[in-house]
């Protein structure tokens, strides 16, 4: 289990990265956390000619916020997601949805940028950009431009990023007020690759009635799933438990189409995304201020 | 001998080298101008290879050779069998044994077809991409059931049969005995493969010193002794110009026992080709396909009982996947076969197995060697016979148990050493009390349970028996000897995998010898250093090992007190020897050091008495005329969640008999660690193959080890029988831990789903599986 | 001719300059190249944990890097811990007093997990230790005398 040969560019900063992008196109991967990416080369699964490695690049690495958004920089460490404040402050459902993503090590060297782009459908970053609306930043050497999350994602382990762009920021806004949120999954063991996950968020107005919802999947298809039509479900409802296990039936039974793998059956994790919607709509209401009405 | 040391947690002598990284495993083995192998594998579970093209390859900057079947010449010749069929009646055995390179046709996905050497192990993997072969892909046998039907390919085309083997055992007669019963149960049982992934992988170094005619071999191997001998006679060479070392070992488990796997035949004989050191360190990819897998069979039995619940008869048919070839013999086979019986008075039990060979990695002994297999069966026959006839689960076990007055006890039918299966000794239903004890049994059920029930939770209880073979023959020995420093060293023919064979050896030649167990040094797996033995398999390291150096050092005791009382000119009876010094007692000035007593051994002036030898030393062999059985108990509370089938130990109690116990500090650890594989079998650990013979989980994401947050506390409690079968009376422990997991799983699991009707009658289950079993009783009958 | 890189790494305190291939796993660079055999390979996919070193202080896993990737860091690996017997770390002596290994495989990866997890948790509880070596995969012990060696180590280093 021996990488095959390939040539190696290490640039510090993130005008090199875009033009050896440019100039090696196709046969050129960027090398950022290479959790994933080491593994598959390791495999000979992935024999990329060229790599880019990105760990230099500092300006690429950071958690900031300004007055409307919280910004993450693509280098920034998973780990550095799981305890920098700001995380918490701005949007707690990625601080407790980070410590299910593999182990402390892997934690440690992997990137938020890296992940989402790796758009693997059982991971959990790029669902988490669904679930909070986030906006990703891709840059050439022409230029930048911003793609809603929602647009970013475009089948297994592709993005609708160009051939010589990179993603470089992450656009997270705040959780708004009155909204709880809850991320629940259920892996095999701990830190593998979950059966089946689920982002939640709900917003509740003053009269307890959800005025908007979001559930994000993973390992529900060939991408992060967004069951919208269940989401929708909620809005205007109070939320009891007849409500909850309504839409839960709609997003497990209608919305996702999980495959299935050696760990499970596709009916299996239907179930498990029904069970999974139920309990965490019923822990985002309560968060959202005491919402769910038994 | 005083017991200062035996039977004491004592800290062990390797951990300080382990803990600064200095103990040397295979892969840390450098030398000068070292090729590397790597070896192509098949993608087919079963083809014909029509052509091998290497000449890319070979062109290829820092590749030096590459060699296929044909270009090995006489010494393509299939591996040795390595424990021959048992002297049983009828048996049917067809011997075939694995190749060290696939010639005409592959018989399983991963079979080494060339060996590559290059200058690194880059260069050799990046080599076998440019080797060309040309295959035939042929029909795949993978189903057990379906490799008997007459329209089924055979894995052996000259066999003409997958028949690896067939075997009929019974003691007293089944059918007369289920004539009475109030209760008969019938069940088809599944059991699926599964495998030891060591953390180290395996791994083998061999350095051919043309000027001395000698070959030194560093092997991740169980069994130095065996392979040395075995790759003598391949080679053409002297055993005694052999050196086979097996260094520290990242864990055996049974897959690294004296195998000669294709790998372990090769690169000595390419090191001496080449004349070149030649490492090959197998990787993960290759270890799941490439190293022996266990515990493939199907089972349907049948339980017959009274109206008390006591057993009258069992009738257990088998199907056992033995993989592509068999070169382990039928030691998995008869171990399922043999350890049903269990720890219960069976009167009469037929049993009949057939060995199969499929398209699938060779399966051979990985902790617990099949006994699990048949501790299922006979632990779920009795959990159904108890639910039926309304008897508590533990009553039924105590009903059965083997009487302590009944030993030994003999169940007439043969093991895996071939001696008749005999229990020396045992004392079962003290065990019992003392796991009800620990788990609280009466209370969990009686008040606890009900309680959590009404609060909607989940929570089983399981108990379950068995007992284990161990401490088999044919034999191991021992050199002890008083070095002239004063320290004592103890060599064996063992090897080792993280046993604490240095300490628990050493704790029993320290009490001899009148030393610390710190200042013992001991020697294993190195075959320059003690010529003759066995190996490390079948929890028997302590049992014949330990008894070889107990009787080795009673003799070095003998002439430490001989010469110094002819040094002293004192009675033999008043010296004492303590703290590595003889002494006359109550005359201080009378005393004298190991070391110099040493010396005085071995005289440069003078003559040695006749009839004397020179040195404090003696060498001693230990050999059981048959296996000494440990029993014991598990019993587990549980809780799952019933919605996603996710689970939760929340308490685990051990209660074990392995005799005499020489260090509780490492019998804790190995029952610790055989739970946790147990815990492996039988909720995470699956190889999954498809229809094509391909294995679809040959990685640890898809292959699930349990983790530190998977393995819950465990509690131990111990019993004591002595085997009356060695001077120490000590039975092998290794195993015990991880054998009976599986059916404690099971009954624990229906308990805590009370609520639902269904029965488990497979290992291993996950939470899908157990999902997809809740699911199927609740739906309505079609 | 193999295009090589020159890097200079600072390895247990003790720099070294090398030239490496880009390729060259930094697991196989510690073991093979610079003879610093206590660092184990069980996976090269990153699941076992047995290759864990401390890269800047933080526990990863070196099968996962290249060694040209180390150029200008701090690796630290399980020989700069105690070299012997009657110098240990006190989490190496709390191992060998607790009995937390068997073959000793899987320990010095889990020696390096805990040296970052014992200075940011010097009180740990079962649990959290449980969740720190979830990544190091033990097949001999079945935990649970390594969780009493953290627990004894903790106690020795307050």
């Amino acid at each position: 289990m021996k990488p095959a040969p390939f040539e190696y560019h290490v640039p510090d900063s993130l005008n090199q990265v875009l033009s050896l992008k440019r100039e090696h196109g196709e046969d050129a991967k960027l090398l950022a956390g290479g959790q994933s990416l080491v593994p598959a080369m390791n495999f000979r699964v992935i024999q990329s000619k060229v790599l880019i490695d990105i760990n230099r690049v500092e300006e690429l690495s950071y958690i900031n916020e300004d007055r409307k958004v919280l910004r993450i920089g693509a280098m920034a460490r998973e780990r550095h997601l799981e305890f920098d404040p700001l995380i918490d402050k701005w949007t707690p459902l990625l601080a407790e949805a980070v410590p299910f993503i593999a182990h402390p090590q892997i934690r440690n060297r992997g990137t938020i940028g890296g992940s989402i782009v790796n758009a693997d459908p059982a991971a959990e970053l790029p669902v988490l950009m669904l679930a909070l609306d986030a906006r990703l930043k891709a840059q050439n050497s022409d230029g930048e431009r911003w793609i809603p999350a929602t647009d970013f994602f475009d089948g297994m382990f592709t993005t609708t990023l160009a051939t010589d762009e990179i993603l470089v920021e992450i656009e997270l806004p705040h959780i708004p007020q009155n909204t709880g949120w809850s991320f629940m999954e259920m892996a095999p063991r701990a830190g593998d690759y979950a059966l089946m996950g689920v982002a939640a968020l709900v917003g509740l107005d003053e009269a307890g009635k959800c005025t908007r919802a979001k559930l994000v999947y993973l390992n529900a298809g060939d991408g992060p799933v967004d069951a919208k039509a269940a989401a929708k479900s909620l809005v205007g409802e109070t939320l009891n438990k007849k409500v909850i296990n309504h839409a839960a039936a709609h997003a497990s039974e209608k919305e996702i189409t999980p495959f299935g793998n050696i760990h499970a059956s596709p009916e299996f994790q239907r179930h498990l995304a029904k069970i999974l919607t139920q309990r965490a709509l019923v822990a985002a209401a309560i968060r959202a201020g005491e919402g769910y009405i038994q | 001998m005083s017991t200062r040391f035996f039977g004491k947690r004592i800290k062990r002598n390797e951990d300080p080298r382990l803990l600064t990284g200095q103990a040397l495993f295979v892969d840390d083995v450098n030398l000068p101008k070292m090729l590397h192998a790597a070896f192509l594998r098949s993608p087919y579970a079963h083809a014909h290879i029509k052509g091998i093209d290497v000449s890319q390859a070979l062109e290829r900057d820092g590749v030096v050779a590459a060699y296929t079947a044909t270009d090995l010449g006489d010494y393509w010749q299939p591996g040795p069998l390595l424990v021959a069929p048992p002297p049983v009646k009828d048996i049917v055995f067809n011997e075939r044994t694995q190749v060290p390179l696939a010639k005409d046709k592959v018989r399983f996905a991963g079979e080494p077809i060339v060996m590559v050497l290059a200058e690194s192990r880059y260069i050799a993997e990046d080599a076998l991409a440019d080797i060309e072969v040309d295959y035939e892909p042929l029909a795949v046998v993978v189903d057990l059931e379906k490799a008997l039907q007459p329209d089924s390919p055979y894995v052996h085309d000259d066999l003409k049969t997958n028949i690896a083997a067939h075997v009929v055992q019974t003691k007293g007669d089944y059918e007369a005995a289920a004539k009475d019963a109030a209760l008969v149960i019938e069940r088809r049982f599944l059991y699926e493969h599964g495998c030891a992934a060591a953390i180290e992988n395996r791994g083998i170094v061999a350095e051919w010193d043309a000027r001395a005619g000698k070959l030194t071999i560093w092997d991740t191997t169980q069994a130095p002794v065996v392979i040395r001998n075995g790759l003598a006679g391949m080679l053409g060479l002297s055993e005694r110009n052999v050196r086979v070392i097996a260094p520290f070992l990242g864990g055996g488990f049974g897959a690294k026992i004296m195998m000669f796997y294709q790998e372990e035949v090769l690169v000595p004989w390419v090191a001496m080709k080449l004349n070149r050191p030649v490492k090959w360190i197998e990787d993960r990819a290759e270890n799941f396909v490439a190293t022996t897998h266990e515990r493939g069979q199907i089972h349907q039995a049948t339980l017959a009982v009274d109206k008390d619940g006591h057993i009258l008869g069992v009738r257990d048919v088998f199907l056992h996947d033995t993989g592509a070839y068999a070169p382990y013999g039928l030691t998995v086979p008869l171990n399922s076969q043999c350890t049903l019986l269990g720890p219960y008075d069976i009167q009469n039990y037929y049993s009949e197995f057939t060995a199969i060979f499929t398209n699938k990695t060779i399966v051979t002994p990985y902790r617990g060697a099949g006994r699990q297999h048949g501790v299922f069966v006979i632990e779920r026959l009795l959990d159904i016979a108890a639910k039926e006839l309304n008897i508590d689960r533990a009553e039924i076990r105590r009903r059965n148990f083997i009487p302590p007055d009944k030993f030994p006890y003999d169940n007439e039918i043969i093991y895996q050493d071939f001696a008749p299966l005999s229990y020396d000794s045992g004392n079962y239903e003290p065990l019992l009390d003392q796991a009800i004890e620990k788990i609280d049994y009466h209370k969990f059920i009686e008040e606890t349970q009900p309680k959590l029930r009404a609060e909607g939770k989940h929570v089983g209880i399981g108990i379950v028996a068995y007992v284990e073979g161990t401490g088999i023959g044919p034999y191991e020995g021992a050199k002890v000897q008083v070095m002239s420093s004063g320290r004592v060293s103890v060599v064996t023919g063992v090897g080792t995998q993280g046993q604490g064979h240095f300490t628990s050896f050493a704790q029993i030649a320290a009490d001899h010898l009148g030393v610390r167990v710190d200042e013992v040094d001991v020697i294993t797996g190195d075959t320059d250093q003690f010529y003759w033995g066995a190996g490390t398999f079948a929890s028997r390291g302590a049992v014949v090992a330990g008894n070889a150096i107990n009787e080795a050092a009673k003799v070095v005791r003998k002439k430490i007190l001989k010469l110094a009382a002819e040094h002293f000119e004192a009675p033999e009876e008043e010296l004492e020897i303590t703290d590595g010094m003889v002494r006359v007692q109550d005359i201080p000035r009378m005393s004298i050091s190991l070391g110099e007593l040493a010396g005085l051994a071995n005289p440069m002036r003078g003559a040695v008495k006749p009839g004397t030898e020179p040195g404090l030393e003696a060498t001693n062999y230990f050999g059981p005329e048959s296996g000494a059985t440990a029993s014991g108990i598990h019993a587990m509370i549980i809780e799952v969640d019933p919605e996603t089938m996710q689970i939760d130990i929340q308490k685990y109690v051990v209660i074990h008999d392995c005799g005499k116990v020489i260090n509780p500090l490492i019998l804790d650890g190995q029952v610790h660690g055989g739970v946790a594989q147990g815990i492996g079998n039988a909720f995470y650990e699956r190889l999954v193959y498809d229809e094509n013979g391909q294995l679809l989980n040959g990685t640890f994401m898809d292959y699930h080890l349990p983790t530190s947050l998977d393995v819950p506390r465990i509690e131990t409690g111990h019993g004591e029988t002595p085997s009356p079968l060695n001077p120490m009376g000590v039975k092998g422990a290794g195993e015990a831990g991880a054998i009976p997991v599986g059916p404690l799983f099971a009954q624990a699991l229906e308990d805590a789903l009370h609520d639902v009707d269904f029965e488990i009658l497979e290992i291993p289950l996950n939470s899908n599986r157990l999902w997809e079993l809740t699911q199927a009783s609740s739906q309505p009958d079609a | 001719m193999i295009k090589t890189y020159s890097i200079s790494t600072t390895i247990n305190e003790k720099e070294y300059k090398s030239e490496v291939e880009s390729r060259l796993l930094l697991s196989d660079f510690l073991r093979h190249e610079l003879g610093l055999t206590g660092t184990h390979v069980g996976c090269e996919h990153g699941v076992c944990g047995a290759c864990t070193i401390l890269v800047n202080g933080e526990s990863m896993r070196s099968c996962l890097m290249f060694a040209v990737q180390a150029d200008g860091l701090e690796i630290t690996t399980v020989e700069a811990l105690g070299k012997d017997k009657d110098d240990l770390h006190p989490l190496q002596q709390s191992f060998w007093e607790a009995h937390g290994l068997q073959c000793g495989f899987c320990t010095p990866g889990i020696l390096m997990t805990l040296i970052p997890f014992l200075r940011e948790n010097p009180d740990p509880t079962e649990k959290e230790i449980r969740a720190a070596i979830s990544g190091n995969l033990c097949r001999c012990t079945g935990y649970q005398h390594i969780v009493d060696a953290v627990l004894l180590a903790a106690e020795k280093m307050k």
